[in-house]
């Protein structure tokens, strides 16, 4: 995925273009800078969205019914978007987001380390339909599940709790992991686990002692994907956290839209809002994030 | 082919002493499924069965439950808004997998085979970050940045629109019966493109440069190595994607909340939607479960049909 691993096939490059015939070679020559435009163009069209939005984030909502959304905002203008901030109180919201995502995070990763401790190292009898069990629930639609949980959520009094959430997506966040880190266990080293055994290592402590630092890459994986993935739910927290000052940056900014309150430049400031936490985690975790796309596809 | 062998050999002597050494499949190892055990079955199996349940009974969610047999599945049945939802889940397939699948590939050879050995290596991951940029947005987040740009009057595309001269295109993007299904569907477009075009770019990274390099030698054009390498050479993840894309694709819920709330009409409602109403909005508790489960079996039943599929054809290779 890295620059460096996909380098070698311009090196190689010098060979074939001696051997290519001349006519070729020149026809090649325009055709891909043709290519090459295309793609651009279309990556362009892709961020349209993105720059649309960070144009009328900054604009005064006069300048925008002036001017309409193309035009380059007149001047630099901030009060909406704070304006809007403290009218949601987006920096809760915030805080909300990332608590749930990162609690989820570390808990379903530590559930799926134990659940695949069992599976892929105990070897526990029957456990090929313990996984296949798991990945049945990673499918499941939410909706399935949806309304016995809420009206379960209420018996208890979790209803409108972040707690309810979180102990939900740890659930279904595990059971990817548990599937995931199941196989890759599949295949560890078994000298390291007789060997520590044989140093009178109890199962707890080669669990925390040697399985854990050595699967550490994959569960950092684990645990990116698992909070940007709850980080952007929307349905189940949508159901379950109905006062305002519980919930997540999706829910609030889905809820707003969908009563189409906001004006125009209010509504775009709002969307630049929900925008740069997930490109700053891109930015953050773009090499663990590609690691585990070429990882998880492999599966 | 030493090496397989004394791979095999290794992993024959293995069972017997790991049973000394470590007591492999020790009971004890039970233990460690038991937070994970209780908290799946309090939260995935016996909610699932619940569900199940409800969809055989009439409740408001509040109060008596009359148990009323298959009573709603065939009032589903003869209920116009299902058959519309399911409809649009097709649709919803088209725009999530067969669309993004088919330009994704195209997208990945191109960026693999031709910029990244013609322009660098940099360039084409650059491309490739742009193109995946729509992926990483909370769905929610995307739904609203479309619907903004979608709004009929001042809306950035109807606005671009007029600029370029093309005022009779304007629309009310997604307040028309026509427009707004269309309209969805670019958008889950633009929004599911990058994923195929990541994961199509990593598995060109394990085909053997070799292979290219060869055709090339030979002659094959880009279209050639398209055909006669890439495709037979990404096929297992071709099917992952188009296997989570699709289960993906008939769980949409996000864009349709906060795009069109389903309408107008019906013209956009899916069965997550569909079944959201119920529970949430008309306390039809009962008719929303039973929409819920068909949507279990439906996916259920494709991801059978894809893995039995998948499985055929990996035979049919190892067969050739």
């Amino acid at each position: 995925m890295t620059p460096t691993q996909a380098a070698p096939p311009t090196h190689i490059e010098p060979r074939p273009e001696t051997t290519r015939n001349r006519r070729d070679r020149h026809h090649r020559g325009a055709a891909r800078w043709i290519v090459l435009g295309l793609l651009v163009a279309g990556a362009v069209a892709m961020l349209f969205p993105f720059a649309v939005i960070v144009l009328n984030a900054f604009k005064t909502p006069a300048d925008y019914s002036n001017s309409g959304p193309l035009a380059l905002p007149s001047e630099f203008y901030i009060d909406g978007m704070i304006d809007f901030w403290n009218r949601v109180n987006f920096g809760q919201k915030l805080w909300n987001s990332i608590m749930i995502a990162g609690s989820v995070a570390i808990l379903a990763v530590v559930v799926s380390l134990f659940n695949a401790y069992a599976l892929g190292i105990g070897r526990v009898k029957g456990r090929l339909s313990i996984i296949v069990l798991f990945l049945i629930a990673n499918m499941l639609p939410h909706e399935a599940l949806v309304y016995p949980l809420y009206y379960m959520a209420n018996q208890v009094g979790l209803y409108n709790t972040q707690l309810a959430v979180i102990i939900i997506f740890t659930v279904i966040q595990s059971a990817f992991g548990t599937y995931l880190l199941a196989s890759v266990f599949g295949t560890f080293p078994k000298e390291i686990l007789e060997a520590s055994a044989l140093d009178g290592a109890s199962r707890w402590q080669i669990l925390w002692r040697v399985v854990f630092p050595m699967s550490r890459p994959t569960l950092s994986v684990l645990v990116v994907f698992f909070f940007i993935w709850t980080w952007n739910e929307f349905f189940i927290p949508l159901v379950f956290l109905i006062s305002n000052d519980k919930q997540t940056i999706p829910v609030a900014l889905g809820v707003l839209e969908g009563d189409r309150l906001m004006d125009a430049t209010t509504t775009s400031a709002a969307a630049l809002l929900g925008i740069v936490p997930a490109i700053l985690f891109f930015l953050f975790f773009q090499r663990t994030l590609a690691r585990g796309i070429s990882a998880g596809a492999v599966k | 082919m030493t090496t397989v062998n004394t791979a095999d050999a290794k992993q024959r002597r293995r069972p017997r002493r790991a049973a000394i050494g470590t007591g492999e499949r020790s009971p004890v190892y039970w233990l460690y499924l038991i937070p994970g055990g209780v908290l799946f079955t309090a939260v995935i199996v016996v909610p699932f069965l619940m569900n199940i349940g409800l969809s055989f009974a009439r409740w408001p969610g509040v109060g008596d439950i009359s148990w009323i047999g298959f009573d709603n599945y065939t009032r589903l049945f003869a209920d116009d808004t299902f058959w519309t939802s399911f409809k649009n889940s097709v649709a919803m397939i088209v725009a999530m997998v067969i669309v993004p699948t088919a330009i994704g590939l195209v997208l990945a050879s191109v960026l693999f085979d031709i910029i990244g050995k013609r322009f660098g290596a940099k360039t084409a991951s650059t491309l490739r970050a742009m193109y995946y940029l729509p992926q990483i947005l909370p769905v929610a987040v995307a739904g609203i940045v479309w619907g903004w740009i979608l709004r009929p009057q001042n809306g950035a595309l109807n606005t671009l629109l007029e600029a370029v001269g093309l005022d009779g295109l304007t629309q009310n993007w997604l307040g028309d019966p026509d427009s707004a299904l269309p309209s969805v569907m670019a958008i889950l477009v633009w929004v599911q493109i990058g994923y195929p075009v990541v994961i199509f770019m990593a598995a060109l990274q394990r085909v053997d440069p070799e292979l290219y390099e060869a055709a090339e030698l030979d002659g094959a054009g880009w279209w050639r190595r398209f055909r006669a390498i890439t495709i037979p050479q990404i096929r297992p993840e071709m099917f992952v994607v188009a296997l989570t894309a699709t289960i993906a694709s008939m769980k949409v819920f996000g864009p349709i909340y906060v795009l069109t709330g389903g309408g107008p009409g019906d013209t956009t409602n899916v069965p997550s939607y569909f079944a959201y109403q119920h529970f949430f909005e008309r306390a039809n508790v009962g008719y929303g479960a039973a929409i819920a489960t068909i949507l279990t079996l439906i996916i259920i039943a494709l991801s059978i049909v894809f893995i039995r599929f998948q499985a055929r054809s990996e035979r049919k290779e190892r067969g050739r």
